[in-house]
């Protein structure tokens, strides 16, 4: 009844295949057998977002999303968010630089929800931002430095005007 | 920084701390991140019961199932464990008794976590039921059965009593004396990360775990009680924690079981607890029950307070005798209260354990004290700020319980926030159903006394320095997600002149770092921070002699900022910093230098005097605006305005994240 389950999936645009136990979840593929450490754990009940990653665009906990589901789809964790030569993404620069992570347990789950946040509507407002990570739960923060990171990265990704 | 330097070069900027970069690409490793070859997986079996007898635990069948490679219980334990020297009262695994939902009983080491989780269910306890005290009124009304069996009395855990100055007199010449219960509720830390450990057999022998806990110093002496192996031969390796707030301060019992399956098994094991398994370790805020009696003036003055606690501790010790104290210890630290009565009882109950959290026993109380404060200004006709402005306690000065108050800005803090909300025009003027109120706190930097008795530093910080130009800087200190590793980086890079990022910084491991007694009881930027001072400057003397014979200038004139050293009445003679180096390293040999820090010894020399001493005090206050719908009584808070005195913001990015988050948790 455990016997290896065959997956193909496409990791920060990377196709990756692996066999493993076909009762676990996204996440502890990610984690356990990917080694992408970078997804967290936190609740595994659906209530924290820390292990929020992109499926196919969508941002999805990986703790409820079980690994099977996944063939063939299209997954980005924060691994995938910064560029060639240590670029960084705008999210993870003004996250960092403004005091948006503390222990940074939360943040790799935050960064993929705001960026898909910012892939729909690069002008949010202040709620908008609040609305869109509502499921992302931060103990350090009290979010106002979240806010402001997301605001200063929707900002620097607009350009110039 | 010390007196005679004003900081030009890196300390008082808002910056990208050290570890920035790490925590925002997913580099950051955590302790449940760290992944080794020929890892097993733990988990525990936790008693469903509250209490118990613990007949007979057989796990025989536990031991057959495929892929168990080892069923370890309470006879595999026979030392006890505690934070405290006074509270060595947990069991690794449970020998005999089970004192709360969650007490851990046995523990299955498996091929995987899943093949664990099944085996849990083979394992058969043998209970005999004792009955549940669930509340300290049931503890104390109830002696029998004792939960513990060392204590004052039945289920009577701790109690302490303190009279400072005739309070009765004063009392008998106030013109009013209010007496007030309160109730606060406690609650626990939630950090997003749980609690994960995970420990190993070095190539030597030698017992190595990484695991998410504040105090890897604690750990450590813990470890070499329960498992009896000298502490030489343990290495404890504090992983940076995903949000700790005093939840990971305690030695744990899944730490212990695995450093010891780790040694049976010769590979390493790993546990991860599940969010329901850290609420059973809880450590949380204490609920405390209260009664203030103090008498007043007329002018609002304090003529005398005596305070009451009735604390539920839960199922241990923990840090539960220093809570108990510090349910009292600071009451006198804010305004001036000329003679202090104090009373607590720590009780036992068959409840997950409570310990610190945040302000460690303090806010309890202080909530009780400023309620009352408020209803005091209210009998008396008085504005609570102007109250409170009236009766601030003074810089400098011995408390009536021998608490030393350095410096303080309370003053300050309240009219701060008195002019930013508008609480003159607003205050007892707004709507029904909408209101501002306004409370004071203060905290520790630092506990002054460490949590077993020595006289040895508080914090170690090493600098090594070589003809790369690197620098490294040890130290013991975890950095829990505050910032610690910056504020250590930063405090080196402002003396030697340098960039933060060009300083590696290791912390938290007990082979590599000189102790640091942990992060908790906001103390790390304190103590690591003069400790990280005498250590940069002591290095910078040495690249100052040589650079000085170099140039031919008084030592005294060079001037170290941008990567250079150089002469301050000529900025053009100089060198790079990496050139000093080279220089000190050719006239010293190889370079390293150390610093400590030992807090100042108290003016509080009477029993129970250990707990409340700090080097300084902090000091807040806000005001907080409230909406409450009288039809269904739901609170919505719209805004808090507070102040801080904190000293000097090191990094003003990290110290408004630390006061921001502070008071989202306490709403």
């Amino acid at each position: 009844m455990k016997s290896l389950l065959h997956l193909s999936l496409s990791v920060n645009g990377e196709t990756v295949e692996t066999a493993v136990a076909p009762y676990k979840t996204l996440l502890e593929v990610l984690r356990e057998d990917l080694n992408l450490t970078g997804t967290k754990h936190g609740c595994e009940l659906g209530e924290c977002g820390a292990c929020a990653v992109l499926l196919d665009g969508q941002p999805v906990l990986s703790c409820l999303v079980v690994a099977a589901a996944c063939e063939g789809r299209k997954i980005t964790t924060v691994e995938g968010m910064a560029g060639r030569s240590g670029q960084l993404h705008p999210l993870q620069e003004a996250f960092a630089d403004l005091g948006g992570s503390q222990c940074g347990y939360c943040t790799p789950g935050i960064l993929l929800t705001a960026q898909h946040l910012l892939e729909k509507n690069p002008h949010p407002t202040r709620d908008e931002i609040a609305e869109a990570l509502s499921g992302n739960l931060c103990r350090c923060t009290g979010y106002n430095q979240i806010f402001e990171a997301v605001e200063e990265a929707a900002a620097r990704m607009r350009g110039p005007k | 920084m010390s007196d005679k330097r004003t900081p030009r070069n890196t300390v008082g900027k808002p910056r990208r701390r050290v570890d920035g970069r790490a925590k925002v690409t997913g580099q950051t490793r955590f302790a449940d991140d760290v992944a080794l070859p020929r890892t097993v997986y733990c988990k525990l079996l936790r008693s469903k019961v509250p209490h118990a007898i613990v007949r007979s635990v057989d796990t025989t069948k536990a031991e057959r199932h495929p892929g168990v490679l080892l069923v370890l219980t309470g006879k595999d334990f026979p030392i006890t464990f505690g934070i405290l020297p006074v509270s060595q009262d947990e069991d690794p695994l449970a020998r005999d008794r089970v004192r709360f939902v969650g007490d851990p009983v046995a523990a299955i080491v498996a091929k995987d976590e899943a093949t664990a989780a099944d085996a849990l269910d083979l394992i058969e306890v043998d209970y005999e039921i004792l009955p549940t005290r669930a509340t300290p009124l049931d503890a104390y009304e109830n002696p029998a059965p004792r939960i513990h069996d060392y204590g004052e009395e039945g289920n009577v855990h701790k109690r302490v009593s303190f009279q400072f100055g005739d309070t009765e007199e004063a009392f008998g010449a106030s013109d009013r004396v209010f007496e007030d219960d309160f109730f606060f509720q406690g609650n626990t830390h939630l950090p997003i990360e749980q609690h994960a450990s995970i420990a190993a057999p070095d190539q030597d022998g030698k017992l190595t775990i990484w695991s998410s806990t504040q105090v890897p110093h604690y750990l450590h002496r813990s470890l070499a009680r329960a498992l009896a192996i000298q502490a030489a031969h343990i290495r404890v390796i504090a992983c940076p924690n995903g949000g700790g707030f005093g939840g990971k301060t305690d030695p744990f019992n899944h730490e212990i079981v695995v450093a010891k399956a780790a040694m049976i098994l010769g590979r390493p094991v790993k546990i991860a607890l599940t969010r329901e398994e850290v609420f059973y370790c809880h450590r949380g805020r204490h609920p405390v029950l209260m009664r203030f009696k103090t008498g007043v003036k007329n002018d609002g003055t304090i003529t005398a307070m005596h305070l009451k606690t009735f604390i539920d501790g839960g199922a241990y010790g923990s840090y539960g005798v220093a809570s108990t104290f510090y349910t009292g210890a600071l009451q006198t630290v804010t305004y001036r209260i000329p003679r202090y009565r104090f009373e607590a009882c720590r009780m036992f109950t068959n409840k997950p354990p409570c310990g610190p959290k945040r302000g460690h026993g303090t806010p309890q109380p202080r909530f009780g004290q400023e309620v009352q404060l408020d209803k005091i200004a209210e009998a008396l006709a008085l504005d609570p700020a102007q109250l409170r402005l009236k009766i601030v306690e003074q810089p400098d000065t011995i408390t009536a319980n021998y608490m030393h108050v350095q410096t303080i800005g309370l003053s300050d803090c309240i009219k701060s926030v008195v002019r930013r909300s508008d609480w003159a025009g607003r205050f007892r003027k707004l709507p029904h159903g909408k209101g501002l109120g306004l409370a004071c706190s203060s905290y520790l930097s630092g506990a002054g006394l460490p949590i077993y008795w020595n006289k040895l530093p508080h914090s170690g910080v090493q600098l090594k320095l070589d003809r790369s130009g690197g620098v490294t800087v040890f130290c013991g200190a975890t950095e829990v997600g505050q910032g610690s590793d910056d504020v250590l980086v930063n405090i080196v890079a402002e003396i030697l002149g340098i960039d933060p990022f060009d300083i590696r910084c290791i912390t938290g491991d007990t082979d590599l770092t000189p102790v640091d007694l942990g992060s908790y009881s906001s103390r790390v930027t304190l103590m690591m921070g003069n400790a990280a001072i005498q250590a940069a400057d002591r290095a910078r003397d040495l690249l100052a002699q040589a650079a000085a014979k170099k140039l031919d200038v008084p030592k005294d004139r060079l001037v170290f900022a941008e990567r250079r050293v150089f002469d301050t009445e000529d900025p053009n003679k100089g060198m790079t910093f990496q050139e000093a180096v080279i220089l000190a390293e050719t006239e010293f040999g190889t370079l390293g230098t150390t610093g400590s820090y030992t807090p100042p010894r108290s003016p509080a020399r009477y029993k129970g005097g250990g707990v409340g001493p700090s080097p300084t005090y902090s000091y807040t206050a806000c005001v907080v605006e409230v909406d409450v719908d009288p039809r269904t009584g739901w609170i919505h808070v719209p805004k808090v305005w507070i102040a801080h005195d904190i000293g000097r913001a090191l990094n003003p990015v990290l110290a408004r994240g630390q006061v921001e988050g502070s008071v989202y948790m306490g709403l």
